[in-house]
């Protein structure tokens, strides 16, 4: 908090700039968006998770009153728009002409005069299939006598989409051949899916006459998004605007493109009217980019006295009928191999295969850096247990193996280089907090007397990694990860910052006008922030993975800091003095020795335009590409304390304490919000949220009758902490934090109910731990 | 069919397919986007908003039901260009992330505090329950809902 409170820089809970709009119901969302002329369009989509699409007949569709237009597969065929590249160098149908591979999958589109009509007119389009077997699982999948998923792909005789391993074999292999004591879990992480708020959609507006496709889009990476389309569809890159207005919360799904984007661009392409699709709920979960479904065996080597050696993993990933995972080129199961958590082991070795279903495509990160999530919960579910077999206290353990204050930067043995980390005192803090010493009494009392209420006590002591990335290591479909601010300053001082990330809800319009407070003395209030509008704003690649802060928050800072050099020059003529004579203070520059001889950042901002020094250019204004010299590490620890029932398996959060330590704090107020749904969406995947399907690949989790969010009502009352440790390598010391309670917490919050079962010898309950599983675990222990 | 619905203290007469949902009545027939669609199975609350004072989901109501009757929305918690005390709250307590479930939640908080001016954190909970929000996490929006409360309590006090 180096700033004066005038300027409400870096560690103010500056209120919201971004919340006047939508307090008044004035957000402008993709949906609020209406064109002159518009048209609707509808999919149709596949009721079958596999089949073979004998013939489309759309000619009745065709002709009911107010449609327009039907497109199908074949329409596409001929303008080479039928398929397209995913995030992961695959590729995906837009609309079905061989064959359909999942439930929910584009068969065609209506596109009417009115969104009534178009749904209407679905109802009378007849497809006629050829049902194949479903291929659910992807050890079935992985099977020699699976049905082959993606027969079309030239070169591809199996199921098999990837293979991929990190870190060290050999040596893994050896210190599990040498180690004293082996744990082991095989657990699930079953799918689940985002579930914004508002679901995706867009409205594509091409312009007849000049040819320029205008596409209002959900989209949390518009320039990637625009360079994506440029290259499937053949358009010029400058005639193609993308405009990610107001997002309804994104968390990972708004990354992948989805074929309705394309098709309604199409289609506007086609008639020359502006085309809108909003898909519905049912079409949000059972088509979009879904998160996790990773089947993972996890092996922990110890010698009896605690100390970690060696970590090994083989997973096996259920990716859906096309490779559409969005993460970074080179890293096939997203950065998993951060596996090795918050200890100092030696040796790890992460084995991942990655199989195609007839499920949907997706694998995004559900408020996650690329499957950091899994690995995550898996390392510290391996250290609970190894904890019961070794006899020891889950917290000693940690205490015992953490990475130590002194050893960072610390190179894992997946070749992550952590920044900075303080693991021991989140810790601490924690458990303090939490009062664990008494809650271990409690427990061991209750257990003694043998009533109805068992208590557990979880705890997850979380590193992620986020922030990608630098650019040697980071791109996605080609593009390096960096991320860039523009910076203007006018006239009268009031100023317009241009991000290439985009907020979903994050609070960009606050906290990056508090990182040019901070560097530039210009207040919050004056500094416009502008994102997601292609247009409008320099190159970047979106917000997720929790990166806008450590690179185009970076990028923020580093461009004011070009501002403040030329102003110095600008602030050295207006005082008739040598640059080297002024000192910089909160807004204004001093002459050393003499402050009340001071010029403020207004002072030169006018002066730029009015009375620049001789030889010098005019303006204040700026642009910096950021690429970070390496990634950003969040850590923190979550302490769950939960009361199961013995009777029912009912369980019940009665404290949630979490500590956060995401480096510097910008917003302390935005940075405990972001904490607070991240603890609610891990809690609601940990407890509730499930897509699952049945052995024909029915979808069941298609609505949020069965595909369980957790309301004000279920979720724990949290408490939550800070510790401060900031990233050495970034401008202002900052992390990222939009994940990390999602990647932390679901560990925490299992850990808690299989502890409260531990003495009964229950070791795991995979995710979403419903009562009815709890009460399974109790009978089979006798119970 | 003619129907004629009071919205935010206007009545307002149109010719509207029976099948017309009210959430579209207000959105697409009106143009008042405050009010938001998140689900197609009364599963969200996002389309909130209140019928004769009680809180409903907009989705899940034809345009012709609201026939004869008094709807409101977020544009409608506006009174004479002030501010309603829960819409202050919401901005103070950090109580909206995306800003997506906000006008229904609001509108909740809404009947909530004129049937319990003084509501318990348990009773804002059990209240909201049927409102989503996937960004908060749910604490600020109840603080935010406790703080409306004591504010419109004191300033009835005052008055
Ligand atoms: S849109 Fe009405 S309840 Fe979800
Ligand atoms: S603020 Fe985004 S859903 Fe509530």
């Amino acid at each position: 908090m180096s700033e004066g409170t005038r300027i409400c820089g870096i560690g103010h809970s500056v209120k919201r700039k971004e919340d006047d709009r939508f307090i008044r119901g004035r957000g402008r969302y993709v949906e609020d968006v209406n064109l002159p002329r518009m048209l609707h369009m509808a999919l149709l989509r596949s009721p079958l998770a596999h089949a073979r699409i004998n013939a489309i007949d759309a000619s009745a569709a065709q002709a009911h009153p107010g449609v327009v237009a039907v497109v199908t597969g074949k329409d596409l065929e001929a303008h080479k728009l039928a398929w397209m590249p995913t995030l992961s160098g695959d590729t995906q149908a837009v609309l079905a002409t061989d064959k359909v591979r999942f439930q929910g999958q584009e068969v065609a589109a209506v596109i009417a005069e009115d969104p009534y009509v178009a749904r209407d007119a679905l109802e009378l389009i007849a497809v006629d299939y050829d049902p194949l077997p479903a291929v659910v699982d992807p050890f079935q999948a992985l099977a020699p006598e699976a049905p082959l998923i993606r027969d079309e792909k030239e070169g591809q005789a199996d199921n098999c989409c990837y293979r991929w391993q990190a870190g060290d074999k050999e040596a893994t292999d050896r210190a599990f051949a040498a180690a004293e004591v082996v744990v082991k879990l095989k657990t699930h992480y079953p799918r689940c899916h985002p579930a914004p708020l508002e679901t995706c959609g867009c409205v594509a507006d091409v312009d007849p006459a000049t040819g320029k496709a205008t596409i209002y889009m959900t989209s949390q990476a518009p320039h990637a998004h625009r360079t994506l389309f440029a290259l499937v569809a053949g358009l010029p890159e400058h005639n193609i605007q993308i405009i990610s207005p107001d997002v309804g919360g994104g968390f990972g799904n708004k990354v992948p493109i989805y074929p309705g984007y394309v098709v309604a661009t199409a289609a506007s392409l086609l008639l020359g009217r502006p085309v809108k699709w909003i898909e519905s709920r049912t079409e949000n979960l059972i088509s979009t980019g879904f998160a996790r479904d990773y089947h993972m065996e996890g092996e922990l080597a110890l010698d009896r006295d605690g100390t970690m050696r060696a970590v090994r993993v083989k997973l096996t990933s259920d990716n859906g009928a096309f490779f559409a995972d969005a993460q970074p080129t080179k890293f096939k199961a997203g950065l998993f191999h951060i596996v090795t958590g918050s200890y100092d082991l030696k040796a790890a070795h992460v084995e991942a295969t990655g199989a195609y279903t007839n499920k949907a495509p997706g694998g995004v990160a559900y408020r996650c850096s690329f499957r950091v999530t899994e690995a995550s919960f898996l390392i510290e579910r391996l250290v609970q247990n190894a904890a019961y077999e070794l006899g020891m206290d889950p917290a000693e353990l940690r205490r015992k193996n953490f990475i130590r204050a002194d050893q960072f930067p610390y190179r894992s043995a997946t070749g992550f280089v952590y920044d900075s980390g303080d693991y021991h005192r989140a810790l601490d803090l924690a458990l303090d907090k939490v009062g664990y010493a008494a809650l271990r009494e409690e427990q061991e009392r209750l257990r003694r007397e043998g009533g109805d209420k068992l208590l557990g006590i979880g705890i997850a002591s979380f590193t992620e990694v986020v922030g990608a990335g630098p650019a040697k290591d980071y791109d996605i479909a080609g593009l390096k990860m960096f991320d860039s601010a523009e910076l203007r300053v006018h006239p009268t001082g009031k100023a317009i910052l241009k991000i290439g990330v985009q907020t979903q809800g994050q609070g960009h319009e606050t906290t990056f006008a508090q990182i040019v407070a901070g560097e530039l003395g210009i207040p919050p209030e004056d500094v416009l922030v502008q994102h997601g509008d292609t247009d409008n704003t320099p190159y970047g690649l979106g917000t997720y993975a929790s990166r806008s802060t450590p690179t185009a928050g970076a990028a923020t800072a580093v461009v004011a800091r070009k501002l403040r050099d030329k102003g110095r020059k600008i602030a050295a003529h207006l005082l008739e003095a040598a640059e080297e004579d002024l000192e910089w203070h909160e807004d204004r520059f001093r002459v050393k020795g003499v402050p009340e001889k001071s010029v403020t950042i207004q002072d030169v901002a006018f002066a730029a335009y009015t009375n620049p020094p001789e030889g010098l250019e005019a303006g204040l204004e700026g642009v910096h590409y950021y690429d970070p010299p390496n990634m950003t590490y969040p850590f923190g620890s979550y302490v769950v304390a939960v009361e199961v029932d013995r009777g029912t398996g009912e369980w019940k959060v009665r404290r949630m304490v979490a500590v956060d330590d995401c480096g510097v704090r910008i917003n302390p107020m935005i940075v405990e919000g972001q904490i607070h749904g991240g603890l609610t969406e891990g809690y609601g995947i940990a407890a509730m949220e499930l897509i699952t399907f049945d052995e024909d690949g029915n979808c069941i989790g298609s609505s949020f009758m069965d595909y369980l969010l957790p309301t004000a009502w279920e979720t724990p009352k949290f408490e939550t902490y800070a510790t401060v440790t900031p990233s050495p390598h970034h401008p202002i010391g900052a992390k990222g934090v939009g994940e990390s309670a999602t990647v932390g917490s679901p560990a925490a919050y299992v850990n808690a109910v299989i502890d409260a079962l531990a003495h009964l010898g229950v070791r795991n309950i995979d995710m979403p731990v419903t009562s009815a599983k709890v009460w399974e675990a109790l009978q089979r222990a006798g119970v | 069919m003619e129907i004629t619905v009071t919205v935010n203290g206007t009545a307002e007469t149109r010719d509207v397919e029976p099948r017309l949902l009210l959430v579209h009545f207000l959105r697409d027939v009106l143009g008042l986007t405050g009010t938001h669609v998140g689900c197609d199975t009364t599963g969200c609350g996002a389309c909130t908003v209140l019928l004769d004072g009680a809180p409903i989901k907009s989705c899940t109501l034809l345009a012709v039901q609201a026939d004869g009757r008094a709807v409101t929305t977020v544009e409608g918690l506006i009174e004479n260009g002030q501010l309603h005390p829960i819409q202050e709250a919401f901005k103070e307590e950090h109580g909206l992330q995306c800003g997506f479930c906000t006008p229904g939640m609001m509108l909740v908080a809404k009947a909530l505090i004129e049937s319990n001016p003084d509501p318990s954190e348990e009773e804002v909970r059990w209240a909201i329950s049927g409102n989503v929000c996937r960004c908060t996490g749910y604490t600020n929006i109840v603080k935010a809902c406790r703080r409306a409360a004591a504010q419109i309590r004191q300033a009835e006090v005052a008055s």
